[in-house]
């Protein structure tokens, strides 16, 4: 019963945060404090996988900006991940709180251009 | 009759050395009243021949460049054969202050020279030291050679002796080693010796354990003719059957999109050639899991890194020494109520040909779970490449390779574009301190990349992705594999070992580094210096047990009672470890900790300079999670 009730929420969470289809203004997410988001994703575990700026790892994908999830689809993953992901539930991150994750994610600077860093440049 | 000339010997030792001192310090009254009795036999010094020469002789016989070893008494005699009759060469004593360190050593010698090294290990202690090493090599299909001292008469141990003697020696690791035995006699032992080798040798090799009687060491070679070696012939490796290859090369020719997996594959340098052979001539897909050296990162056909779409819209999936082959076409969620689904497509077909079918044990569980396919060959994926090569030849008509040269296209282009999301997503947190480990692999990729280098190991570093996705991998040297069980440990000191054998090519050798794996037995540090073995070891110092602190999160969140405490008792700070003082301390060339990233590049050159004037050095760099 338990594998047909998990089955089911995962058949509704079509969108994954690594390849979401769209952006959403962010005007439509609830305003968050960055600052404070910044020290709940590490405090949270947020870092563990995705990096201290999201950039993701080997454990978890690229969740900081290009592109930056829309915010329902955010925290629609956050609750009930389809992956790997474990979820977190509303009692232990309030919506508040993944606001501020999420405000936290949306100010980080751009990565620079790949041809910007010599270190990174082709083989020949 | 034997047991009681080793008893009287003992006797006469204690009472000669009794006797030395007084004469030296006591008149002649005193010394009459405290000489040996008279039933007491004055010993024979052995100046000939010993026990342990004629093991010497087996030994060098098979080849062993070195023997690593923390000493021990149960194998003194073993000991001073080696250094003094056998000259300290071929094998040569290396000095190692952990027996899992010994081990670990000569996993990573191995999957570098391709040949076993020797291990000394001191009876009981000693080998339970080295089982969790032992364990690593069994699991990774790596041959070891241990020969372990022990004290089988009672009659003659002193008092250490006994709780360093033990009946059956061998039992504490013989779930994961291949064979063992203990020989009692001294033509018992060259059999054995040469026996062992050639096991440990036959594909599925693994470890081999021989123990040494310390009786049988430290005695006497009593033979009154010189004994003989016995001749040592490894067999050939087991190919396939070729009634099974030319089915094999039949789906193979006819698939659309077949992808070859490769893992351990590659025993000897030859295998990457081949490889590259069946690939080009097929245009397949290959995906290297990492477990060998199997196939160069950069070539157009490889898919590693875009490794579950290509497996994905596989029509056909051989598995080539795949550890895993399970969990190559399914994926299992680690969630409460675990489920599992199927990465191929319906309809897909699965072969497989590893040396895993020959030869499997029961209690410990390392040969994963079961794998249903459609064409299983039980034998040597690497023996049976070229067979298979021939037969693919012979069917790839001129339609088919039309088809090929399509299929071959369209990978290239997906190999092109996934190597530029690569370097594209190497450039987020680029400046971020900690230093991100794409940054690391960077860095350092700059400074090695005009050597003849060899990363020698990345054990436990997710951000062993990195250098994968990055640098330009095409030697069989270049990378020698995983730990095989998994057990945390194998880092430092298979990296020493596979330098050490890196040495006498010339290669630059350099590890990333682990923090918690280095914290196991540091002492190997010492060792590189001591033995003057060149090696990068570039610390990815997360400060903890980063994936245990993943799982401990994981059940914090499947338990929904908190999660903002998942790092307790996974973490190493409070206070955080100066892991160059420690490097220092034994000797090494060594700096950080490094938090700014523009620090590093120069902090990596000069090591990389004490290491090219022959040492070991080490650079300390914090890094993020992963």
């Amino acid at each position: 019963m338990m594998k047909r009730i998990l089955s089911t929420v995962a058949g509704f969470v079509v969108i994954g945060v690594a390849n979401a289809p769209a952006q959403q203004p962010a005007s439509s997410a609830p305003a968050g404090n960055a600052k404070t988001g910044q020290a709940l994703f590490m405090k949270i575990g947020c870092y563990e996988c995705h990096g201290n700026e999201g950039q993701g790892g080997a454990a978890g994908p690229r969740i900081g900006r290009s592109p930056m999830l829309a915010f329902r689809n955010f925290i629609t993953y956050i609750r009930a991940p389809r992956g790997e992901m474990p979820p977190y539930s509303a009692k232990v991150i309030p919506e508040k709180d993944v606001a501020d994750i999420y405000a936290y994610l949306a100010s980080l600077p751009p990565a620079p251009a790949v041809e910007s860093i010599p270190l990174l440049k082709p083989d020949r | 009759m034997a047991a009681k000339s080793k008893m009287e010997r003992r006797k006469f030792l204690k009472g000669g050395m009794l006797a030395g001192a007084a004469a030296i310090a006591q008149p002649k009254a005193v010394m009459a009243q405290q000489s040996p009795s008279a039933s007491e036999e004055a010993e024979v010094l052995i100046t000939d021949s010993c026990g342990s020469d004629y093991m010497v002789d087996v030994i060098k016989s098979l080849g062993f460049e070195y023997v690593c070893a923390n000493p021990g008494s149960s194998f003194r005699g073993m000991q001073e054969s080696i250094i003094n009759y056998g000259g300290n060469r071929n094998p040569e004593f290396i000095t190692n202050c952990h027996e899992e360190s010994s081990v670990a050593m000569a996993h990573g010698y191995f999957k570098i020279e391709g040949k076993p090294m020797a291990v000394l290990a001191h009876g009981t202690v000693g080998l339970q030291h080295a089982s969790m090493a032992i364990y690593n090599a069994w699991c990774d299909r790596v041959p070891v050679y241990i020969m372990a001292g022990n004290y089988v008469d009672a009659a003659i141990r002193r008092p250490a002796e006994w709780y360093h003697g033990v009946q059956d020696c061998a039992g504490i690791v013989r779930d994961f080693t291949k064979w063992d035995d203990q020989p009692a006699s001294l033509i018992h032992f060259g059999e054995s010796a040469v026996r062992a080798y050639k096991i440990a040798m036959t594909p599925p090799m693994a470890p081999v354990l021989v123990v040494l009687d310390a009786g049988l060491q430290e005695g006497p070679n009593e033979s009154r003719t010189k004994l003989s070696i016995p001749k040592l012939t490894v067999p050939a490796p087991p190919q396939g059957e070729a009634g099974a290859v030319n089915e094999l090369a039949r789906l193979l020719v006819a698939a659309e999109n077949p992808v070859l997996v490769a893992d351990r594959l590659a025993r000897t340098t030859a295998a990457m050639p081949l490889l590259i052979e069946l690939a080009e001539t097929l245009q397949a897909a290959v995906i290297d899991q990492g477990g060998r050296m199997n196939f160069p990162s950069h070539h157009p056909l490889n898919q590693t890194q875009r490794a579950a779409a290509a497996v994905g819209e596989a029509d056909l999936v051989v598995g080539l020494e795949v550890a895993d082959f399970w969990a190559t076409v399914n994926a299992l969620r680690d969630q409460v109520h675990r489920s599992t689904r199927k990465l191929t497509k319906p309809g897909a077909k699965l072969a497989t040909i590893t040396s895993g079918d020959l030869y499997i044990k029961s209690n410990y569980q390392d040969f994963r779970r079961f794998a249903e396919v459609d064409l299983a060959i039980a034998a040597d994926g690497e023996a049976t490449l070229p067979a298979l090569i021939e037969a693919v030849k012979r069917l790839a008509t001129g339609d088919r390779q039309r088809v090929f040269q399509q299929r071959g296209a369209k990978l290239a282009e997906a190999s092109r574009t996934t190597r530029e999301r690569m370097r594209q997503a190497a450039t987020y947190a680029w400046d971020a301190n900690p230093v991100s480990t794409a940054r690391v692999a960077a860095e350092l990729w700059a400074v090695i990349k005009n050597e003849d280098w060899s990363l020698v190991s990345n054990y436990y570093s997710e951000a062993g992705i990195w250098p994968r996705r990055l640098w330009d991998f095409n030697k069989p040297y270049q990378w020698p594999g995983h730990a095989g069980g998994g057990g945390i440990g194998y880092g430092a000191p298979s990296s020493v070992g596979a330098a050490l054998a890196n040495k006498k090519y010339g290669r630059f050798s350099v590890s990333l580094q682990t923090d918690g794996d280095l914290m196991y037995a540091p002492g190997v540090l010492w060792t590189a210096a001591h033995h003057r073995i060149p090696l990068l070891s570039v610390m990815l110092n997360n400060r903890g047990y980063h994936q245990e602190i993943m799982h401990v999160q994981r059940m914090c969140n499947e338990r929904n009672r908190g999660v903002d405490r998942g790092t307790m008792g996974s973490t190493l700070t409070d206070p955080h470890i100066d892991f160059a003082k420690i490097a220092q301390g034994m000797g090494l060339h060594a700096e950080g900790p490094i938090t700014d990233p523009k620090d590093l590049g120069p902090a990596l050159r000069r090591a990389a300079a004490a290491v090219k004037r022959g040492e070991p050095a080490l650079v300390d760099i914090v890094t993020q999670a992963r």
